[in-house]
């Protein structure tokens, strides 16, 4: 079982909030198929939270398979996130490590690959839109 | 479901409007947070959602009935006024007593059972006690009247940091069981993005926005870039405020379209920066008076 906080600064709604954190714990491995998430009764007296925004974080992991619940029972984990994509992991880490080195050759400091990175990535995640 | 619906409300004391124009849907199972600077008509629309006022003009109606006409209306709302009156004279527990004679859905565990938690002596006078603690014991009475729909206005605003925390849960514990709906009015914007998922801001007597707070934030962008005229902007962004400097130009935008000017610099809203572009800048935009869906 894991534990939900709130973040106040962390710029995303509370609902994203609890998403993002089950994402996590399921990359981590803290969460595994058949784990329980905590009740929306739990949850909503833990954080003083409205119960809608934990139900509706719940629905989105599970239209995205990664949950499902059992009425009357709970919500249980029924997907995975770290499986497929921890064998990929390493060899992209090692990509990213030779392209970082590469930038601070080229003279960047952190803000400015940051900076580069998060340009590219947006302007990347747009032409798929398109 | 919808547990609040206004037509054209409106309310006039003396030669002053105090609210107008109000037309709202306000959706069943829902917690709604009520914004506005003080003036702004929150207190007004709360009461004559309560019953407690009469429109001047226009119409609301709440839980399917007109508000304060009879018995049956008036054990589907409750309502908690800013000052938390309570009777002086009486103690704590002939409050509790009180509460279980008048309200025919009266929980009486959750009533004795919260008193005790917060640490109200049942035998004191409800005159000595402090601010704080008044409020609590009025809402210990709104919650435990086990209302379809509590009307609260500035709830917390009297409470200590963990009182108010404790509050809220059992609120939002109120609002899982047993399916209430709230609409409370706060000025602690932090309160409301926990536990509100549906707004309605006021300023100057009318609605200036309404909706559901997850699509309000998902449709509001902050664009920052080059210094441009906002007049060149896609028809489907509204621009809701704007600023210049001599070479930026920074606007807020509502649109349901992705942004596609590569121009611009796309930025989110939280909840905080979305209230203080609507009551900082009243005129930029026509008053909105759908519901987002």
């Amino acid at each position: 079982m894991i534990e939900f906080h709130l973040d106040g600064k962390s710029g995303l709604s509370p609902y994203q909030q609890l998403v993002r954190q089950v994402r996590h714990a399921l990359r981590l491995g803290l969460l595994s198929e058949g784990d329980q998430l905590p009740k929306v009764k739990d949850v909503v007296a833990d954080l003083a939270i409205n119960p809608n925004t934990v139900l509706k974080a719940y629905r989105e992991l599970e239209h995205d398979g990664l949950v499902a619940a059992r009425p009357g029972v709970g919500t249980f984990v029924t997907g995975t996130l770290s499986g497929t994509s921890l064998a990929a992991l390493a060899p992209l880490r090692q990509d990213l490590r030779r392209w970082l080195a590469k930038a601070r050759r080229a003279g960047l400091d952190e803000e400015s690959i940051e900076a580069l990175f998060l340009t590219t990535f947006r302007a990347a995640a747009k032409e798929d839109i398109a | 479901m919808t547990v609040l619906r206004a037509q054209g409300l409106g309310k006039k004391y003396k030669r002053r409007w105090a609210l107008t124009g109000c037309t709202l849907d306000v959706p069943a199972g829902h917690v709604t947070g009520l914004v506005g600077p003080n003036g702004a008509g929150k207190s007004t629309l709360l009461g004559l959602a309560a019953g407690m006022l009469e429109p001047s003009s226009g119409t609301i109606e709440v839980c399917g009935g007109v508000p304060g006409s009879g018995p049956a209306q008036l054990a589907k709302v409750g309502f908690v006024a800013q000052n938390t009156p309570v009777y002086a004279n009486l103690t704590v527990e002939e409050h509790l007593r009180l509460g279980a004679r008048l309200n025919p859905g009266w929980d009486d565990e959750l009533a004795h059972e919260r008193i005790a938690r917060i640490g109200l002596d049942p035998a004191q006078a409800a005159g000595k006690l402090s601010g704080g603690q008044r409020a609590q014991l009025a809402l210990t009475l709104g919650i435990a009247k086990r209302p379809e729909l509590l009307l609260l206005d500035e709830p917390v605003a009297s409470l200590d940091p963990l009182a108010r925390r404790e509050f809220l849960q059992d609120l939002m514990e109120a609002v899982a069981e047993h399916g209430l709906s709230v609409v409370m009015s706060s000025h602690l914007i932090a309160d409301l993005e926990r536990v509100c998922d549906h707004l309605i801001v006021l300023v100057d007597s009318r609605i200036r926005l309404t909706g559901d707070v997850d699509d309000l934030l998902a449709t509001h962008r902050r664009l920052t870039g080059p210094r441009r005229d906002v007049d060149t902007l896609p028809a489907d962004q509204r621009v809701v405020s704007v600023r210049h400097t001599d070479r930026q130009t920074t606007v807020l935008v509502r649109t349901e379209a992705p942004i596609l000017d590569p121009s611009w610099d796309v930025g989110e809203l939280d909840l905080e920066d979305l209230i203080l572009a609507y009551l900082t800048n009243p005129g930029v935009e026509r008053p909105n008076l759908g519901v987002v869906r």
